[in-house]
Protein backbone atom coordinates (compact mmCIF):
# COMPACT_ATOMS: atom_id res chain seq x y z
CA UNK A 1 0.00 0.00 0.00
CA UNK A 2 3.18 2.29 0.93
CA UNK A 3 4.89 1.65 -2.50
CA UNK A 4 1.59 2.23 -4.38
CA UNK A 5 1.10 5.44 -2.59
CA UNK A 6 4.27 6.70 -3.68
CA UNK A 7 4.17 5.83 -7.22
CA UNK A 8 0.67 7.65 -7.19
CA UNK A 9 2.71 10.55 -6.35
CA UNK A 10 5.31 10.06 -8.61
CA UNK A 11 2.87 9.87 -11.40
CA UNK A 12 0.94 12.90 -10.10
CA UNK A 13 4.00 14.66 -9.96
CA UNK A 14 5.59 13.94 -14.21
CA UNK A 15 1.54 14.83 -14.96
CA UNK A 16 2.36 18.49 -12.97
CA UNK A 17 5.71 18.61 -14.91
CA UNK A 18 4.01 17.82 -17.91
CA UNK A 19 1.44 20.66 -17.61
CA UNK A 20 4.12 23.62 -16.60
CA UNK A 21 6.17 22.41 -19.51
CA UNK A 22 2.68 22.95 -21.79
CA UNK A 23 1.97 26.36 -20.01
CA UNK A 24 5.17 28.05 -18.86
CA UNK A 25 6.43 29.36 -22.48
CA UNK A 26 3.26 31.02 -22.70
CA UNK A 27 3.08 32.45 -19.46
CA UNK A 28 6.35 33.82 -20.21
CA UNK A 29 5.14 35.63 -22.99
CA UNK A 30 1.79 36.60 -21.20
CA UNK A 31 4.17 38.65 -18.45
CA UNK A 32 6.33 39.74 -21.44
CA UNK A 33 3.50 41.60 -23.24
CA UNK A 34 3.21 43.87 -20.52
CA UNK A 35 7.04 44.84 -21.12
CA UNK A 36 7.72 48.72 -20.18
CA UNK A 37 8.16 50.57 -23.57
CA UNK A 38 12.59 50.26 -22.96
CA UNK A 39 12.02 46.63 -22.46
CA UNK A 40 13.49 43.89 -24.94
CA UNK A 41 12.79 40.46 -25.72
CA UNK A 42 14.27 38.76 -22.55
CA UNK A 43 13.51 39.72 -18.79
CA UNK A 44 14.42 41.81 -16.99
CA UNK A 45 10.59 43.64 -17.17
CA UNK A 46 11.45 47.35 -17.61
CA UNK A 47 8.93 48.52 -15.88
CA UNK A 48 4.80 47.58 -17.05
CA UNK A 49 3.11 48.87 -19.63
CA UNK A 50 0.47 48.12 -22.21
CA UNK A 51 2.80 49.81 -24.29
CA UNK A 52 3.12 46.86 -27.05
CA UNK A 53 -0.28 46.31 -27.38
CA UNK A 54 -1.38 49.74 -27.93
CA UNK A 55 1.71 49.68 -30.71
CA UNK A 56 0.22 46.65 -31.81
CA UNK A 57 -3.18 48.87 -33.19
CA UNK A 58 -1.04 51.76 -34.85
CA UNK A 59 -1.19 52.01 -38.10
CA UNK A 60 2.60 52.36 -38.92
CA UNK A 61 3.14 49.16 -37.38
CA UNK A 62 5.15 46.84 -39.66
CA UNK A 63 2.27 44.14 -41.27
CA UNK A 64 -0.86 44.27 -41.57
CA UNK A 65 -2.88 43.03 -38.52
CA UNK A 66 -6.32 44.45 -38.63
CA UNK A 67 -6.92 43.04 -42.06
CA UNK A 68 -5.44 39.30 -41.68
CA UNK A 69 -7.27 39.36 -38.48
CA UNK A 70 -10.45 40.15 -39.82
CA UNK A 71 -9.72 37.55 -43.01
CA UNK A 72 -8.92 34.79 -40.47
CA UNK A 73 -11.66 35.10 -38.50
CA UNK A 74 -14.17 35.42 -41.70
CA UNK A 75 -12.63 32.15 -42.44
CA UNK A 76 -12.96 30.71 -39.64
CA UNK A 77 -16.32 31.14 -39.06
CA UNK A 78 -17.13 30.06 -43.04
CA UNK A 79 -15.05 26.72 -42.28
CA UNK A 80 -16.54 26.13 -38.88
CA UNK A 81 -19.93 26.38 -40.63
CA UNK A 82 -18.97 23.93 -43.61
CA UNK A 83 -17.27 21.72 -41.35
CA UNK A 84 -20.53 21.47 -38.98
CA UNK A 85 -22.98 20.61 -42.20
CA UNK A 86 -20.78 18.70 -44.34
CA UNK A 87 -19.44 16.36 -41.43
CA UNK A 88 -22.94 16.08 -40.12
CA UNK A 89 -23.96 15.14 -43.40
CA UNK A 90 -21.31 12.46 -44.08
CA UNK A 91 -22.27 11.01 -40.57
CA UNK A 92 -25.76 10.26 -41.41
CA UNK A 93 -24.72 9.11 -44.30
CA UNK A 94 -22.19 6.56 -42.97
CA UNK A 95 -25.17 5.22 -40.65
CA UNK A 96 -26.65 3.38 -43.65
CA UNK A 97 -24.76 1.02 -46.60
CA UNK A 98 -23.49 2.73 -49.60
CA UNK A 99 -21.29 2.41 -51.90
CA UNK A 100 -17.74 3.87 -51.92
CA UNK A 101 -18.69 4.72 -48.19
CA UNK A 102 -15.15 2.90 -47.37
CA UNK A 103 -13.11 4.46 -50.09
CA UNK A 104 -14.55 8.18 -48.64
CA UNK A 105 -13.38 7.04 -44.94
CA UNK A 106 -9.87 5.98 -45.99
CA UNK A 107 -9.79 9.20 -48.05
CA UNK A 108 -10.90 11.59 -45.17
CA UNK A 109 -8.24 9.59 -43.04
CA UNK A 110 -6.10 9.95 -45.52
CA UNK A 111 -6.22 13.52 -45.24
CA UNK A 112 -5.61 13.83 -42.16
CA UNK A 113 -2.03 12.19 -42.41
CA UNK A 114 -0.84 13.55 -45.29
CA UNK A 115 1.81 15.76 -44.69
CA UNK A 116 0.57 19.41 -44.70
CA UNK A 117 3.03 21.06 -47.25
CA UNK A 118 1.92 18.24 -49.53
CA UNK A 119 -1.76 20.23 -49.45
CA UNK A 120 -0.44 23.45 -49.78
CA UNK A 121 1.67 22.86 -52.66
CA UNK A 122 -0.62 20.82 -54.46
CA UNK A 123 -3.63 23.16 -53.99
CA UNK A 124 -1.04 26.43 -54.70
CA UNK A 125 0.00 24.12 -58.26
CA UNK A 126 -4.02 23.15 -58.91
CA UNK A 127 -4.77 26.84 -58.86
CA UNK A 128 -1.72 27.64 -60.88
CA UNK A 129 -2.50 25.45 -63.59
CA UNK A 130 -6.40 26.18 -63.75
CA UNK A 131 -5.16 30.10 -64.40
CA UNK A 132 -7.01 30.86 -60.74
CA UNK A 133 -5.95 33.56 -58.64
CA UNK A 134 -5.23 31.62 -54.95
CA UNK A 135 -7.10 33.63 -52.32
CA UNK A 136 -8.07 32.96 -48.93
CA UNK A 137 -11.53 31.97 -49.42
CA UNK A 138 -10.84 29.39 -52.09
CA UNK A 139 -7.53 27.81 -51.98
CA UNK A 140 -7.29 28.48 -48.25
CA UNK A 141 -10.70 27.54 -47.43
CA UNK A 142 -10.34 24.28 -49.37
CA UNK A 143 -6.87 23.39 -47.39
CA UNK A 144 -8.63 24.37 -44.25
CA UNK A 145 -11.23 21.65 -44.60
CA UNK A 146 -8.91 19.21 -45.72
CA UNK A 147 -7.62 19.50 -42.11
CA UNK A 148 -10.94 20.19 -40.11
CA UNK A 149 -13.20 17.65 -41.47
CA UNK A 150 -11.44 14.82 -40.93
CA UNK A 151 -11.45 15.84 -37.12
CA UNK A 152 -15.82 16.86 -37.49
CA UNK A 153 -16.06 13.06 -39.71
CA UNK A 154 -14.55 11.20 -36.82
CA UNK A 155 -16.36 12.83 -34.08
CA UNK A 156 -19.48 12.44 -36.05
CA UNK A 157 -18.50 8.78 -36.69
CA UNK A 158 -18.34 8.41 -33.16
CA UNK A 159 -21.23 10.23 -32.22
CA UNK A 160 -23.76 8.16 -34.01
CA UNK A 161 -21.96 4.87 -33.03
CA UNK A 162 -22.90 5.93 -29.26
CA UNK A 163 -26.31 6.49 -30.84
CA UNK A 164 -29.05 4.42 -29.28
CA UNK A 165 -30.95 4.11 -32.71
CA UNK A 166 -34.31 2.79 -30.31
CA UNK A 167 -34.76 6.78 -28.95
CA UNK A 168 -35.80 7.59 -32.98
CA UNK A 169 -37.87 4.28 -33.61
CA UNK A 170 -39.66 5.52 -30.39
CA UNK A 171 -40.52 8.88 -32.00
CA UNK A 172 -41.27 7.01 -35.51
CA UNK A 173 -44.03 4.56 -33.60
CA UNK A 174 -45.35 7.69 -31.99
CA UNK A 175 -46.30 8.91 -35.00
CA UNK A 176 -43.15 11.02 -35.94
CA UNK A 177 -42.16 12.14 -39.26
CA UNK A 178 -38.81 11.29 -40.38
CA UNK A 179 -38.10 15.15 -40.20
CA UNK A 180 -39.60 15.28 -36.95
CA UNK A 181 -37.41 12.51 -35.58
CA UNK A 182 -34.48 14.06 -36.86
CA UNK A 183 -35.57 17.70 -35.59
CA UNK A 184 -36.90 16.98 -31.93
CA UNK A 185 -35.19 13.42 -31.29
CA UNK A 186 -32.02 13.21 -33.11
CA UNK A 187 -30.16 17.20 -33.53
CA UNK A 188 -31.24 17.86 -30.03
CA UNK A 189 -29.18 14.49 -28.50
CA UNK A 190 -26.40 15.32 -30.98
CA UNK A 191 -25.88 19.37 -30.36
CA UNK A 192 -23.53 19.72 -28.08
CA UNK A 193 -21.20 17.65 -30.42
CA UNK A 194 -22.18 19.54 -33.40
CA UNK A 195 -21.05 22.58 -31.01
CA UNK A 196 -17.84 20.85 -30.19
CA UNK A 197 -17.37 19.89 -33.79
CA UNK A 198 -17.76 23.48 -34.94
CA UNK A 199 -15.46 24.92 -31.90
CA UNK A 200 -12.67 22.42 -33.11
CA UNK A 201 -13.45 23.79 -36.87
CA UNK A 202 -13.06 27.29 -35.87
CA UNK A 203 -10.07 26.95 -33.55
CA UNK A 204 -8.52 24.97 -36.47
CA UNK A 205 -8.88 27.27 -39.10
CA UNK A 206 -8.17 30.26 -37.21
CA UNK A 207 -4.71 28.71 -35.93
CA UNK A 208 -3.82 26.95 -39.56
CA UNK A 209 -0.53 27.63 -40.80
CA UNK A 210 1.68 24.54 -42.90
CA UNK A 211 -1.67 24.03 -45.24
CA UNK A 212 -2.06 27.41 -45.93
CA UNK A 213 0.86 28.76 -46.44
CA UNK A 214 1.43 28.04 -50.34
CA UNK A 215 -2.74 28.71 -50.66
CA UNK A 216 -3.49 31.80 -49.24
CA UNK A 217 -2.58 33.61 -51.96
CA UNK A 218 -1.41 37.69 -52.00
CA UNK A 219 -3.58 38.40 -48.66
CA UNK A 220 -2.17 36.63 -45.41
CA UNK A 221 -4.33 35.02 -42.29
CA UNK A 222 -3.55 35.89 -39.21
CA UNK A 223 -0.87 32.95 -38.57
CA UNK A 224 0.59 33.60 -42.10
CA UNK A 225 0.86 37.48 -40.73
CA UNK A 226 2.77 36.14 -37.39
CA UNK A 227 4.90 34.08 -38.83
CA UNK A 228 6.13 36.58 -41.40
CA UNK A 229 6.74 39.42 -38.50
CA UNK A 230 8.77 36.81 -36.72
CA UNK A 231 11.64 37.35 -39.12
CA UNK A 232 11.40 41.24 -38.82
CA UNK A 233 9.97 42.21 -35.79
CA UNK A 234 12.41 42.05 -32.68
CA UNK A 235 10.41 44.08 -29.90
CA UNK A 236 7.87 42.45 -27.93
CA UNK A 237 4.99 43.48 -30.13
CA UNK A 238 5.22 40.27 -31.07
CA UNK A 239 3.95 39.05 -27.71
CA UNK A 240 1.51 41.32 -27.57
CA UNK A 241 -0.13 39.83 -30.44
CA UNK A 242 0.19 36.28 -29.43
CA UNK A 243 -1.28 37.04 -25.97
CA UNK A 244 -3.96 38.55 -27.36
CA UNK A 245 -5.26 35.93 -29.56
CA UNK A 246 -4.30 32.94 -27.38
CA UNK A 247 -6.99 35.19 -25.25
CA UNK A 248 -9.44 35.13 -27.87
CA UNK A 249 -9.32 31.69 -28.32
CA UNK A 250 -9.50 30.87 -24.35
CA UNK A 251 -12.54 32.74 -24.46
CA UNK A 252 -14.30 31.78 -26.97
CA UNK A 253 -13.55 28.02 -25.91
CA UNK A 254 -14.64 29.32 -22.08
CA UNK A 255 -17.81 30.27 -23.86
CA UNK A 256 -18.99 28.02 -25.84
CA UNK A 257 -18.16 25.39 -22.41
CA UNK A 258 -20.36 27.51 -20.43
CA UNK A 259 -23.05 27.96 -23.08
CA UNK A 260 -23.11 23.85 -23.19
CA UNK A 261 -23.13 23.35 -19.47
CA UNK A 262 -26.08 25.59 -19.45
CA UNK A 263 -28.07 23.70 -21.86
CA UNK A 264 -27.20 20.41 -20.69
CA UNK A 265 -28.97 21.72 -17.23
CA UNK A 266 -31.91 23.48 -18.87
CA UNK A 267 -32.95 19.84 -20.38
CA UNK A 268 -32.44 18.24 -17.38
CA UNK A 269 -34.72 20.98 -15.53
CA UNK A 270 -37.40 20.35 -18.06
CA UNK A 271 -36.97 16.52 -18.30
CA UNK B 1 -34.14 24.79 -27.65
CA UNK B 2 -32.14 24.42 -31.15
CA UNK B 3 -29.72 27.35 -31.65
CA UNK B 4 -28.55 26.49 -35.04
CA UNK B 5 -30.75 28.04 -37.51
CA UNK B 6 -33.28 25.54 -38.82
CA UNK B 7 -33.24 26.79 -43.11
CA UNK B 8 -28.98 25.68 -43.15
CA UNK B 9 -29.62 22.39 -41.23
CA UNK B 10 -32.77 21.46 -43.23
CA UNK B 11 -30.92 22.45 -46.80
CA UNK B 12 -28.70 19.33 -46.12
CA UNK B 13 -30.60 17.13 -43.45
CA UNK B 14 -34.42 17.49 -44.85
CA UNK B 15 -33.79 14.91 -47.48
CA UNK B 16 -31.88 12.46 -45.03
CA UNK B 17 -34.34 12.03 -42.45
CA UNK B 18 -36.87 9.82 -43.79
CA UNK B 19 -33.56 7.78 -44.22
CA UNK B 20 -32.34 7.81 -41.21
CA UNK B 21 -35.36 7.45 -39.34
CA UNK B 22 -37.27 5.10 -40.53
CA UNK B 23 -33.71 2.58 -41.23
CA UNK B 24 -33.12 0.04 -43.20
CA UNK B 25 -36.42 -1.12 -42.79
CA UNK B 26 -38.02 1.46 -45.96
CA UNK B 27 -35.98 0.88 -49.10
CA UNK B 28 -37.96 3.22 -50.87
CA UNK B 29 -36.52 4.79 -53.97
CA UNK B 30 -35.97 7.93 -53.01
CA UNK B 31 -33.91 6.95 -50.07
CA UNK B 32 -31.45 4.83 -51.34
CA UNK B 33 -29.95 7.76 -52.86
CA UNK B 34 -30.37 9.64 -49.72
CA UNK B 35 -26.57 8.16 -48.26
CA UNK B 36 -24.80 9.03 -51.30
CA UNK B 37 -26.25 12.85 -51.75
CA UNK B 38 -25.46 13.23 -48.06
CA UNK B 39 -22.00 12.31 -48.52
CA UNK B 40 -21.95 14.54 -52.03
CA UNK B 41 -20.36 17.53 -49.84
CA UNK B 42 -17.63 15.53 -48.51
CA UNK B 43 -16.75 13.95 -51.93
CA UNK B 44 -16.43 17.03 -53.60
CA UNK B 45 -13.67 18.40 -50.49
CA UNK B 46 -11.42 15.44 -50.61
CA UNK B 47 -11.81 14.85 -54.19
CA UNK B 48 -11.42 18.97 -55.08
CA UNK B 49 -8.97 19.54 -52.48
CA UNK B 50 -6.75 16.52 -51.51
CA UNK B 51 -7.05 14.22 -54.92
CA UNK B 52 -6.72 16.72 -57.58
CA UNK B 53 -3.96 19.03 -55.89
CA UNK B 54 -1.90 15.52 -55.15
CA UNK B 55 -3.00 14.60 -58.71
CA UNK B 56 -1.50 18.41 -59.51
CA UNK B 57 1.61 17.34 -57.69
CA UNK B 58 2.60 13.95 -59.44
CA UNK B 59 1.71 15.46 -62.87
CA UNK B 60 3.93 18.16 -62.45
CA UNK B 61 6.84 16.05 -60.73
CA UNK B 62 7.25 14.92 -64.93
CA UNK B 63 7.59 18.44 -65.83
CA UNK B 64 10.36 20.71 -66.73
CA UNK B 65 10.91 24.33 -66.01
CA UNK B 66 12.47 26.44 -67.91
CA UNK B 67 13.38 30.42 -66.88
CA UNK B 68 10.66 29.81 -63.87
CA UNK B 69 8.34 28.63 -65.92
CA UNK B 70 6.15 25.50 -66.28
CA UNK B 71 6.97 23.07 -69.15
CA UNK B 72 4.59 19.91 -69.79
CA UNK B 73 6.70 17.23 -70.22
CA UNK B 74 7.34 13.49 -69.26
CA UNK B 75 11.29 13.56 -67.97
CA UNK B 76 11.99 11.55 -65.27
CA UNK B 77 15.22 14.63 -64.67
CA UNK B 78 13.24 15.81 -61.55
CA UNK B 79 13.15 12.62 -59.56
CA UNK B 80 17.16 11.73 -61.03
CA UNK B 81 17.94 15.01 -59.40
CA UNK B 82 16.27 14.43 -55.99
CA UNK B 83 17.56 10.89 -56.16
CA UNK B 84 21.38 11.65 -56.91
CA UNK B 85 21.93 14.92 -54.61
CA UNK B 86 23.23 14.09 -51.23
CA UNK B 87 21.14 16.75 -49.87
CA UNK B 88 18.13 15.10 -50.29
CA UNK B 89 19.77 11.44 -48.67
CA UNK B 90 21.09 13.63 -45.82
CA UNK B 91 18.01 15.90 -45.22
CA UNK B 92 16.04 12.24 -45.31
CA UNK B 93 18.80 11.10 -42.64
CA UNK B 94 18.18 14.57 -40.36
CA UNK B 95 14.51 14.81 -40.64
CA UNK B 96 14.23 10.54 -39.87
CA UNK B 97 16.60 11.61 -36.91
CA UNK B 98 14.00 13.95 -35.90
CA UNK B 99 10.88 11.91 -36.19
CA UNK B 100 12.85 9.06 -34.25
CA UNK B 101 13.93 11.02 -31.38
CA UNK B 102 10.53 12.99 -31.29
CA UNK B 103 8.61 9.82 -31.29
CA UNK B 104 10.21 8.22 -28.34
CA UNK B 105 9.76 11.82 -26.19
CA UNK B 106 6.39 11.56 -27.22
CA UNK B 107 5.39 8.22 -26.60
CA UNK B 108 7.16 7.93 -22.90
CA UNK B 109 5.44 11.17 -22.01
CA UNK B 110 2.00 11.09 -24.16
CA UNK B 111 1.63 7.45 -22.47
CA UNK B 112 3.00 8.30 -18.77
CA UNK B 113 0.31 11.20 -18.73
CA UNK B 114 -2.49 9.11 -20.19
CA UNK B 115 -1.81 5.81 -17.68
CA UNK B 116 -2.35 8.59 -14.81
CA UNK B 117 -5.10 10.52 -16.02
CA UNK B 118 -6.58 7.18 -16.82
CA UNK B 119 -5.90 5.03 -13.96
CA UNK B 120 -4.71 7.30 -11.33
CA UNK B 121 -7.44 9.58 -11.31
CA UNK B 122 -10.29 8.02 -9.95
CA UNK B 123 -13.54 10.97 -10.44
CA UNK B 124 -14.70 11.26 -13.89
CA UNK B 125 -14.96 15.08 -13.32
CA UNK B 126 -10.91 15.54 -12.50
CA UNK B 127 -10.21 12.91 -15.64
CA UNK B 128 -12.13 15.48 -17.92
CA UNK B 129 -10.77 19.10 -16.62
CA UNK B 130 -7.09 17.66 -16.51
CA UNK B 131 -7.81 16.03 -19.87
CA UNK B 132 -9.04 19.47 -20.74
CA UNK B 133 -6.27 21.64 -19.25
CA UNK B 134 -4.14 19.41 -21.51
CA UNK B 135 -5.92 20.59 -24.82
CA UNK B 136 -6.28 23.77 -24.20
CA UNK B 137 -2.66 24.90 -25.33
CA UNK B 138 -3.47 22.61 -28.21
CA UNK B 139 -6.04 25.37 -29.07
CA UNK B 140 -3.79 28.43 -29.50
CA UNK B 141 -1.46 28.98 -32.91
CA UNK B 142 1.96 27.28 -33.05
CA UNK B 143 3.59 30.06 -34.62
CA UNK B 144 3.20 31.55 -30.85
CA UNK B 145 3.42 28.75 -29.11
CA UNK B 146 7.30 28.64 -31.02
CA UNK B 147 7.57 32.05 -30.90
CA UNK B 148 6.91 31.54 -26.62
CA UNK B 149 10.24 29.19 -26.14
CA UNK B 150 12.74 32.21 -27.10
CA UNK B 151 12.59 34.13 -23.79
CA UNK B 152 12.77 31.63 -22.14
CA UNK B 153 15.80 29.67 -23.80
CA UNK B 154 17.17 32.21 -25.64
CA UNK B 155 21.05 33.48 -24.14
CA UNK B 156 19.33 35.99 -21.44
CA UNK B 157 16.45 33.42 -21.26
CA UNK B 158 14.92 32.43 -17.69
CA UNK B 159 16.55 29.29 -18.37
CA UNK B 160 20.43 30.42 -18.45
CA UNK B 161 19.79 32.84 -15.91
CA UNK B 162 17.72 29.99 -13.75
CA UNK B 163 21.07 27.71 -14.55
CA UNK B 164 23.38 30.56 -13.66
CA UNK B 165 21.21 31.62 -10.41
CA UNK B 166 21.88 28.07 -9.57
CA UNK B 167 25.04 27.90 -9.58
CA UNK B 168 25.01 24.81 -12.28
CA UNK B 169 27.05 26.90 -14.85
CA UNK B 170 28.99 30.16 -14.75
CA UNK B 171 28.26 30.92 -18.89
CA UNK B 172 24.90 30.74 -20.40
CA UNK B 173 24.67 27.74 -22.14
CA UNK B 174 24.01 28.36 -26.25
CA UNK B 175 22.59 24.99 -27.81
CA UNK B 176 19.57 25.66 -25.67
CA UNK B 177 17.70 28.21 -28.65
CA UNK B 178 18.44 28.04 -32.72
CA UNK B 179 19.47 24.61 -32.22
CA UNK B 180 18.39 21.10 -33.00
CA UNK B 181 17.91 20.85 -29.34
CA UNK B 182 15.23 23.10 -29.73
CA UNK B 183 13.48 22.05 -32.71
CA UNK B 184 12.89 18.12 -30.76
CA UNK B 185 11.59 20.31 -27.88
CA UNK B 186 9.55 22.42 -29.99
CA UNK B 187 8.45 19.09 -31.61
CA UNK B 188 7.62 17.66 -28.20
CA UNK B 189 5.49 20.51 -26.96
CA UNK B 190 3.29 20.65 -29.95
CA UNK B 191 3.03 17.29 -30.65
CA UNK B 192 2.92 15.06 -27.16
CA UNK B 193 -1.05 15.86 -27.13
CA UNK B 194 -1.60 13.89 -30.49
CA UNK B 195 -0.01 10.66 -28.64
CA UNK B 196 -1.57 11.05 -25.55
CA UNK B 197 -5.01 11.39 -26.84
CA UNK B 198 -5.03 8.51 -28.74
CA UNK B 199 -3.26 6.06 -26.07
CA UNK B 200 -5.75 7.80 -23.21
CA UNK B 201 -9.26 6.85 -25.18
CA UNK B 202 -7.81 3.29 -25.64
CA UNK B 203 -6.93 2.91 -22.12
CA UNK B 204 -10.49 4.23 -21.13
CA UNK B 205 -11.86 0.73 -22.93
CA UNK B 206 -9.55 -2.02 -20.67
CA UNK B 207 -12.10 -3.68 -18.92
CA UNK B 208 -10.59 -2.64 -15.22
CA UNK B 209 -11.11 -5.99 -14.32
CA UNK B 210 -8.65 -7.27 -16.35
CA UNK B 211 -6.36 -5.94 -14.11
CA UNK B 212 -7.94 -6.57 -11.20
CA UNK B 213 -7.74 -10.51 -12.42
CA UNK B 214 -3.93 -9.92 -13.11
CA UNK B 215 -3.64 -9.12 -9.72
CA UNK B 216 -5.77 -11.75 -8.11
CA UNK B 217 -3.04 -14.04 -10.12
CA UNK B 218 -0.09 -12.33 -8.28
CA UNK B 219 0.73 -9.63 -10.82
CA UNK B 220 3.23 -6.95 -9.82
CA UNK B 221 2.45 -3.60 -11.18
CA UNK B 222 5.45 -4.01 -13.15
CA UNK B 223 3.80 -7.36 -15.16
CA UNK B 224 0.32 -5.38 -14.72
CA UNK B 225 1.84 -2.76 -16.91
CA UNK B 226 3.41 -4.89 -19.41
CA UNK B 227 0.72 -7.93 -20.01
CA UNK B 228 -2.07 -6.33 -19.61
CA UNK B 229 -2.09 -2.50 -19.88
CA UNK B 230 0.41 -2.02 -22.63
CA UNK B 231 -0.77 -4.37 -25.04
CA UNK B 232 -4.22 -3.00 -25.06
CA UNK B 233 -3.03 0.12 -25.44
CA UNK B 234 -1.21 -0.80 -28.66
CA UNK B 235 -4.08 0.72 -31.03
CA UNK B 236 -3.99 4.07 -29.00
CA UNK B 237 -0.18 4.20 -29.37
CA UNK B 238 -0.17 3.27 -33.32
CA UNK B 239 -3.04 6.04 -33.64
CA UNK B 240 -0.43 8.42 -32.15
CA UNK B 241 2.37 7.19 -33.69
CA UNK B 242 0.74 7.85 -37.24
CA UNK B 243 0.00 11.67 -36.42
CA UNK B 244 3.13 12.04 -34.83
CA UNK B 245 5.68 10.68 -37.95
CA UNK B 246 3.46 12.40 -40.08
CA UNK B 247 3.89 15.43 -38.82
CA UNK B 248 7.22 15.11 -37.87
CA UNK B 249 8.25 13.81 -41.18
CA UNK B 250 6.13 16.79 -43.25
CA UNK B 251 7.27 19.65 -41.14
CA UNK B 252 9.37 22.57 -42.37
CA UNK B 253 7.98 25.44 -40.29
CA UNK B 254 9.16 24.30 -36.79
CA UNK B 255 12.65 23.13 -38.25
CA UNK B 256 12.68 26.51 -39.93
CA UNK B 257 12.03 28.63 -36.67
CA UNK B 258 13.45 26.52 -34.18
CA UNK B 259 16.88 25.89 -35.38
CA UNK B 260 17.49 29.53 -36.65
CA UNK B 261 18.15 28.14 -40.57
CA UNK B 262 20.65 25.68 -39.23
CA UNK B 263 19.20 22.33 -39.38
CA UNK B 264 17.21 20.80 -42.61
CA UNK B 265 14.33 18.67 -43.39
CA UNK B 266 12.54 17.31 -46.24
CA UNK B 267 9.04 20.27 -45.73
CA UNK B 268 11.88 22.77 -45.54
CA UNK B 269 14.14 21.59 -48.85
CA UNK B 270 10.86 22.11 -50.88
CA UNK B 271 9.61 25.26 -49.29
CA UNK B 272 13.32 26.11 -50.43
CA UNK B 273 12.40 24.56 -53.62
CA UNK B 274 9.37 26.55 -54.10
CA UNK B 275 10.65 29.53 -52.90
CA UNK B 276 12.92 29.62 -55.89
CA UNK B 277 9.93 28.80 -57.81
CA UNK B 278 11.07 25.41 -58.67
CA UNK B 279 8.17 23.69 -58.63
CA UNK B 280 8.86 20.41 -60.72
CA UNK B 281 12.00 19.64 -58.38
CA UNK B 282 9.55 20.25 -55.49
CA UNK B 283 6.87 18.13 -56.43
CA UNK B 284 8.89 15.29 -57.42
CA UNK B 285 10.38 15.71 -53.62
CA UNK B 286 6.77 15.95 -52.14
CA UNK B 287 6.04 12.81 -54.37
CA UNK B 288 8.81 11.18 -52.67
CA UNK B 289 7.52 12.44 -49.35
CA UNK B 290 4.34 10.92 -49.65
CA UNK B 291 5.27 7.39 -50.81
CA UNK B 292 8.50 7.66 -47.43
CA UNK B 293 5.22 8.19 -44.95
CA UNK B 294 2.67 6.16 -46.90
CA UNK B 295 4.77 3.41 -46.63
CA UNK B 296 5.60 3.96 -42.81
CA UNK B 297 1.86 4.12 -41.96
CA UNK B 298 1.37 1.17 -44.01
CA UNK B 299 4.46 -0.66 -41.91
CA UNK B 300 2.52 0.86 -38.32
CA UNK B 301 -0.35 -0.58 -39.54
CA UNK B 302 1.17 -4.10 -40.51
CA UNK B 303 2.44 -4.07 -36.56
CA UNK B 304 -0.87 -3.14 -35.12
CA UNK B 305 -4.22 -3.71 -35.57
CA UNK B 306 -5.75 -0.30 -35.04
CA UNK B 307 -9.59 -1.25 -37.03
CA UNK B 308 -11.58 -1.40 -33.96
CA UNK B 309 -10.45 1.69 -32.92
CA UNK B 310 -12.04 3.30 -36.03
Amino acid sequence: MEKSGLRHWLLAGFFALFVAFLYGPTLTILILSFQGPDGGLTFPMRGVSLHWFVNLFQPQMVGDFGGALRRSLALALIVMGLTVLIALSAGLAFRRRCFGATALFYLTVASLIVPSILISLGIGLMFNLAGLPPAWWSSALGAHLTWTLPFGVLIMLAVFNRFDRSLEEAAHDLGASPWQGFRFVVLPLILPSLIGVGLFGFSLSYDEFSRTVMAAGSQNTLPLEIFATTTNVTTPVLYALGTLTTAFSLALVVTVLIAVLAMRRRRRATA
Amino acid sequence: MSSLPRDAVSAVALPAAPAGAVGARASREPGRLLPYLQSLPLWLVMGGFLLLPIAAIVVVSFWDDQDYALVPAFIFDNYRDAFSSSVTWSTYLSTLRYTAIVWAATLAIGFTAAYYLAFHVRSMLWQMVLFQICAIPFLTSNVIRMISWIPFLGRNGLLNRALIGLGLTDHPFEFLLFSPFAVCLAFVHLYTLFMMVPIFNTMMRIDRSLIEAARDGGAGPVAVLRHVVVPLSLPGIAIGTIFVVTLVMGDFVTVQMMSGGQSASVGLLMKNQISLLQYPSAAAQAVVLLLTVLLMVWAILRVVDIRKEL
